[in-house]
């Protein structure tokens, strides 16, 4: 019988190690994994590469990780949100790496490795900054950029419902970044609101096919 | 002497005024979100948000029940409209970067009169750089127009004939909506030209405040 449920956070990512890269699902505060960034916290683990839109506002979320001195670089597009103070102290004092790509590359670069292919050229970016150093082609008359895969350890998810075999069902704009993420991870840890019966969710309204997915932890109700 | 300025939601309503009945829009952070708030009657206009929404309502009033995940790209808490749908990233991105949607209003720290856009890094090292979706929206929407104040706080101009910050992209604007007036940019010729002035903001007055050579 599969069952991909695990009892706590915290035993679902007990066995992430120092330097590990992770991918953080959420767009702001919506759809992001506040229980198992709190479990990494706990279990502490150093020198993490964290692969998320945005960098954390207050003190919850991707702040905590930052502020706990865990993260020594950090993959995102947007890492000025308002109250995102940790990523800003780390980054004014030359204390966190970033390295800044356009969102829809930062998707696209996950689905190429999800996918299994080796990048994309993508008109992005094109003739900016953010484009220095890449190798790019005229496609149709347009620049293009190449762009790689991107992929990782560990995906740290968030989802409305799950089934035993971890097909997930999302709740409005909490989708987000959550199944690419669950694509490109070695280990896609994935923190519900409920755990239903195999069978009881609809199968056109999966969003994230159970394949993807590797452990699955139900959230305490607050 | 100081020039009179629309509000904010004077600055959105006027652009959305220009957006046609069936378009599919997304609106950048800061500004820009505001735009969906200001549909002009009987127009139905489909509001696109990066983090995975079609269909964009107004925001949601105080103390009414609201699901926190449903927020806009500004983070801010929306609704949804009869009819609006939701989808990952990647799809939103295939939407945006696909020459899917009709136009893309978004905020800027420059303009040039050759169109092109500086909207996310400056030249303070101690400020992060954050580009979210601007940069695939400037080289995927079929329209890019820009929603900004003519002035920074302390004066200096935004509409200038060369951006000096780094760009977000190169020849995508066509035009520009401040709180002075309304601007068509000639990207061919690297003119702007003034459909509108505001109330009581002369020809000259503008022009003072402005860092390329307008066309009346």
């Amino acid at each position: 019988m599969i069952d991909k449920f695990w009892p706590d956070m915290g035993a679902a990512v007990a066995d992430m190690p120092d330097g590990a890269s992770v991918m953080i699902g959420g767009f702001g505060n919506s759809g992001i994994p506040l229980a198992l960034i709190d479990a990494v916290c706990a279990a502490g683990p150093r020198h993490l590469t964290v692969i998320s839109n945005n960098t954390g506002s207050g003190e919850t979320g991707v702040s905590a990780l930052l502020r706990q001195g865990l993260v020594d670089k950090v993959v995102c597009s947007y890492p000025r949100s308002r109250g995102s103070v940790w990523f800003e102290r780390l980054y004014q004092q030359n204390a966190i790496e970033l390295e800044l790509v356009p969102q829809g590359t930062l998707a696209e670069r996950m689905r190429a490795a999800g996918a299994g292919l080796g990048g994309f050229f993508t008109p992005t970016g094109y003739g900016t900054a953010l484009a220095d150093g890449k190798e790019t082609r005229m496609i149709d008359g347009r620049g293009h950029v190449l762009e790689g895969p991107l992929a990782a350890d560990y995906a740290l998810l968030s989802a409305y419902k799950a089934d035993p075999w971890g097909n997930l069902v999302y709740s409005t704009a909490a989708r987000n970044f959550n199944p690419v993420m669950a694509t490109a991870a070695s280990c896609a840890v994935v923190e519900v609101g409920e755990r239903v019966a195999l069978g009881e969710l609809n199968p056109e309204a999966v969003a994230s096919p159970g394949i993807f997915i590797d452990r699955v932890v139900v959230r305490e109700q607050p | 002497m100081s020039l009179p300025r629309l509000t904010t939601h004077e600055m959105a309503a006027r652009l959305a005024a220009d957006i046609p009945d069936g378009a599919y829009v997304n609106l950048g952070i800061g500004m820009p979100v505001i735009v969906a708030n200001h549909v002009p009657a009987g127009r139905q206009v489909i509001y696109h948000s990066e983090n995975g929404i079609l269909g964009v309502g107004r925001s949601p009033e105080p103390g009414e029940d609201h699901d926190p995940d449903l927020i806009n790209a500004a983070k801010d808490p929306v609704t949804l409209i009869a009819g609006g749908c939701y989808f990952d990233t990647a799809e939103s991105f295939a939407m945006m970067r696909g020459g899917h949607l009709d136009l893309a209003v978004l905020g800027a720290f420059q303009v040039s009169a050759t169109g092109d856009l500086a909207n996310w890094a400056t030249y303070d090292a101690t400020y992060p750089p954050a580009v979210g979706g601007a940069m695939d929206l400037a080289v995927g929407a079929k329209t890019v127009y820009v929603l900004m104040r003519h002035t920074t706080k302390d004066g200096t101009a935004k509409l200038v004939e060369t951006c000096d910050l780094p760009l977000t992209g190169a020849a995508c604007v066509s035009r520009v909506y401040t709180d002075l007036g309304v601007f068509e940019i000639d990207r061919d010729n690297a003119a702007a030209k003034v459909i509108e002035r505001f109330d009581g903001v002369s020809a000259n007055a503008l022009q003072a405040v402005t860092g390329l050579t307008l066309v009346e």
